[in-house]
């Protein structure tokens, strides 16, 4: 029985009221347990399923809802209606792709090396769900307050690299393994920024706990570290593939990547992976700079937290409906040439803050953030100058721009339709 | 410690999402780079060419609209021209200007159509796409004011068209030509300024303007090296002599050249479709069933004609041995031959750029295979 369990209110409530007046719960005013005595072990057990049962089905339905609201933005993105047939408008739509995905036949190339391709499913599954154990929903409203949890959630994110590559690697697929090596390529360019990026947090913070670093958020760290956010933001949209760095499903071009040879269910497994870390990275990012759940009374800090969500959700989303994929070769450009610069400027600004104030009150954070925010301004220019293409000097040539003269002058005008063999 | 590695061959197509249809390539790459590619079509050939040998000349006109589906109005109108040259029919003006209209209509609606797809090749989640394809929709209810059918549209007739516009035809169609300035517009803000389409276009599959004069490569990609070679200016058939219009040129010949070259060409196809309605008179709208009888037995003998197709030089060459039906046609199909350099265009370029400039050439396969 850690303290780190007891420290959850979710567990702790269950727990509580499972096992009575047992000695953690003393002070609770717990009076009696819905079990006899001496079966605290079961308690514990109990309440320890309760709640991975509870996240799990919650960010399962949450991705159900996820995906029904992405499929009715992109409808309106693009002058359409998006789903509206099942349930009010549409929301059963997920539902009824979920049962025919459940129900489709099972298909597994010849080729492929069966343990792997069946692991390679829950591999990937399993990492997304696991940053969710140390996200704060709301006050109290979490699995575990990790000590380590940045690190942790760094750590589970990249293991979905290796799924992607068990997967490409075992439906003994070319075009699959393309994708993984993209999926590998875009991994290592990523993980740096975007551990580097939440370096100024840490700082700030003086934590890596994710309940302290909310603590600390007097004043929301998107204000303090615009650039931190800047480079997190875009390594995280890198780091779960979405466009403009979908590189590895790359539809246009490897038709689905990683995913050519999966069907059924273990292909539900991929997308739901898919969309549980476009929600995970929405909290990561909710919790590391929006201020997490924190908003003010008397709306309860789970609402705020939804809400927040649920305003980056939204950004991801926009992201994806706009914008072009980028090439392997600038993606992994962009990484090293103009993120990773851009974190050690927020790096070195950020440890002279903290220099200077050493314990940032919510008037110091403020001063902090009008520092950082021309920082930010004038170094993403910069880099944007540094990395942008230039234009054509002269785009746009009228028909008195140079013309090449042997086509233009030799062949008369009226030859073409060859008059003199026509059969009038 | 050197790592041995060798070239990898794929097989892209004809089941992949961005191959425009159902062509197919067997490439090989290293890494990200493309070392070489061996196109391979024919998945949709359907004899049209020889089909035409069985019919006269008036039902042909539904084979040439299946061949580049995206712009039947061009091929009617390519294929007409080579038949009343070959038949010494006098079309009635009324008539020719209406196919102009509708043909212009066709080469803004295929424009269109490239411009989508060449932002889906580069990925853009379909937005582009849908915000062209809702353009084109509109040109195609003009076509269906016109004759009655949106794709399939078999409007031409030699000597003019088969019937009169509606009188509600005129103001859609000033309206529907606005909307598409306004459409063209918001694209361009929406992708010509745009870093990602922008960075990733420019300096991609630059081809020399002697290289595509050799491979006798014609239409926008020509036009975006520089080569000022329209056949609309420089052998004009119907009334094009009678109107005036800029010919968009560009100096790079690389893909965002080609995509520029046909973003511009969609506004001058309006304004030479403002000149048309200005200058269109009352009339009949083809020649009388004594004049052109509805079974045309042209004299021995061969013709061809070339218009300038959306994606370029678009000829139909037809031999007669003066029966009702043709002794043989043949048809120069633009996008086949724009694609003869699909090999240097690819070979040393990322994989990621494959589709772009696979895009770039706009290339239909109703029309590669016939």
């Amino acid at each position: 029985m850690n303290q780190a369990m007891l420290d959850n209110s979710l567990w702790r409530n269950i727990y509580c009221v499972l096992a009575g007046d047992s000695a953690q719960c003393a002070s609770r005013d717990y009076s009696a347990g819905l079990l006899p005595g001496g079966l605290e072990w079961l308690a514990f057990l109990l309440a320890a399923a309760a709640i991975i049962g509870l996240v799990i089905n919650g960010i399962l339905g949450g991705v159900i809802v996820l995906i029904w609201g992405e499929r009715r933005l992109f409808g309106r993105f693009q002058s359409r209606t998006g789903p509206n047939r099942w349930g009010p408008w549409g929301t059963l739509t997920s539902v009824a792709d979920a049962v025919k995905t459940m129900f489709k036949e099972d298909l597994v190339p010849a080729d492929a090396d069966r343990i792997l391709f069946n692991l390679a499913p829950i591999l990937i599954a399993a990492p997304a769900l696991l940053v969710f154990s140390v996200i704060p929903f709301g006050v109290g409203t979490y699995v575990a307050d990790l000590n380590i949890g940045l690190l942790f959630i760094m750590a589970v994110t990249s293991l979905t690299t290796l799924a992607v590559l068990t997967a490409a690697w075992s439906s003994g697929n070319r075009i699959a393994i393309l994708s993984a090596l993209r999926s590998v390529a875009l991994l290592i360019s990523y993980e740096i920024p975007m551990a580097l990026a939440v370096v100024g947090v840490i700082m700030l913070a003086g934590s890596m706990s994710l309940g302290d670093i909310i603590a600390a958020q007097g004043v929301p760290f998107i204000l303090v570290q615009p650039l931190g956010f800047f480079v997190f933001f875009i390594a995280a949209m890198a780091e779960m593939a979405r466009a403009p760095f979908d590189l590895t499903e790359a539809e246009s071009e490897l038709a689905a990547g990683y995913l050519n040879d999966y069907a059924s269910m273990k292909f539900g497994l991929f997308f739901l992976a898919e969309f549980m870390a476009e929600l995970s990275t929405s909290a990561i990012v909710t919790t590391l700079f929006l201020s997490g759940w924190r908003g003010f009374d008397p709306i309860p800090s789970q609402f705020w937290f939804i809400a927040k969500l649920i305003a980056v959700l939204f950004v991801i989303i926009w992201f994806r409906m706009t914008l072009p994929r980028l090439r392997v070769d600038q993606v992994l450009k962009f990484a090293w040439k103009g993120l990773f610069e851009l974190t050690m400027i927020n790096i070195i600004v950020t440890a002279i803050l903290i220099a200077i104030w050493p314990q940032p009150t919510t008037g110091q954070l403020w001063m902090m953030a009008a520092i950082n925010w021309p920082v930010a301004i004038i170094s993403i220019w910069g880099v944007s100058k540094l990395l942008g293409t230039p234009a054509y000097d002269k785009p746009q040539p009228t028909a008195e721009a140079p013309t090449y003269p042997v086509a233009s002058e030799s062949i008369p005008a009226g030859s073409v339709l060859g008059a003199e063999k026509g059969g009038d | 410690m050197a790592i041995k590695t060798q070239p990898v061959t794929v097989n892209l197509g004809p089941q992949h999402p961005s191959t425009h249809g159902v062509f197919r390539m067997r490439v090989m790459f290293d890494g990200e780079e493309i070392v070489d590619v061996e196109p391979i079509f024919g998945y949709l050939h359907r004899g049209s060419e020889k089909l035409a040998e069985e019919r006269t000349y008036t039902q042909i006109i539904t084979l040439t609209d299946r061949m580049d589906y995206v712009s039947s109005m061009l091929n009617n109108q390519g294929y007409i021209l080579a038949v009343e040259k070959l038949a010494g029919i006098e079309p009635s003006p009324r008539g020719v200007w209406l196919r102009m209209i509708a043909s212009e209509l066709q080469r803004i609606a295929s424009h269109l159509v490239a411009t989508g797809f060449l932002l889906q090749d580069l990925g853009a989640l379909g937005t582009p796409l849908i915000y062209a394809m809702r353009e084109r929709e509109n040109i195609l209810d003009l076509f269906e004011m016109l004759c009655g059918a949106r794709i399939t549209n078999s409007y031409l007739r030699p000597g003019g068209v088969f019937m009169d516009a509606p009188d509600e035809f005129w103001p859609a169609l000033d309206r529907g030509l606005d909307d598409i300035v306004n459409t063209i517009d918001e694209l361009e803000t929406y992708l010509s300024g745009n870093e990602i389409v922008f960075s990733r276009t420019k300096g991609t599959a630059v081809l020399p303007p002697e290289l595509l004069i050799n491979a006798s490569i014609t239409g926008p990609m020509l036009r975006a090296s520089g080569v000022d070679w329209d056949l609309r200016h420089r052998a004009p058939y119907d009334y094009y002599d009678k109107i005036s219009f800029e010919r968009i040129l560009h100096t790079a010949s690389d893909n965002y050249a080609r995509y520029w070259v046909r973003v511009q060409e969609a506004r001058e196809s309006v304004k030479i479709i403002k000149q048309c309605i200005e200058q269109i008179e009352p009339g009949e709208v083809r020649p009388s069933f004594d004049e052109v009888p509805r079974l045309i037995r042209p004299p021995a003998g061969d013709a061809y004609a070339a218009i300038e197709g959306s994606k370029g030089e678009l000829g139909f060459y037809l031999v007669s041995d003066g029966s009702i039906a043709p002794y043989r046609m043949h048809v120069r199909a633009s996008s086949l031959i724009n694609l003869t350099l699909l090999r240097e265009m690819l070979i040393g370029g990322q994989f990621g750029d494959l589709f772009v400039t696979f895009g770039s050439v706009d290339l239909n396969m109703g029309e590669v295979d016939r």
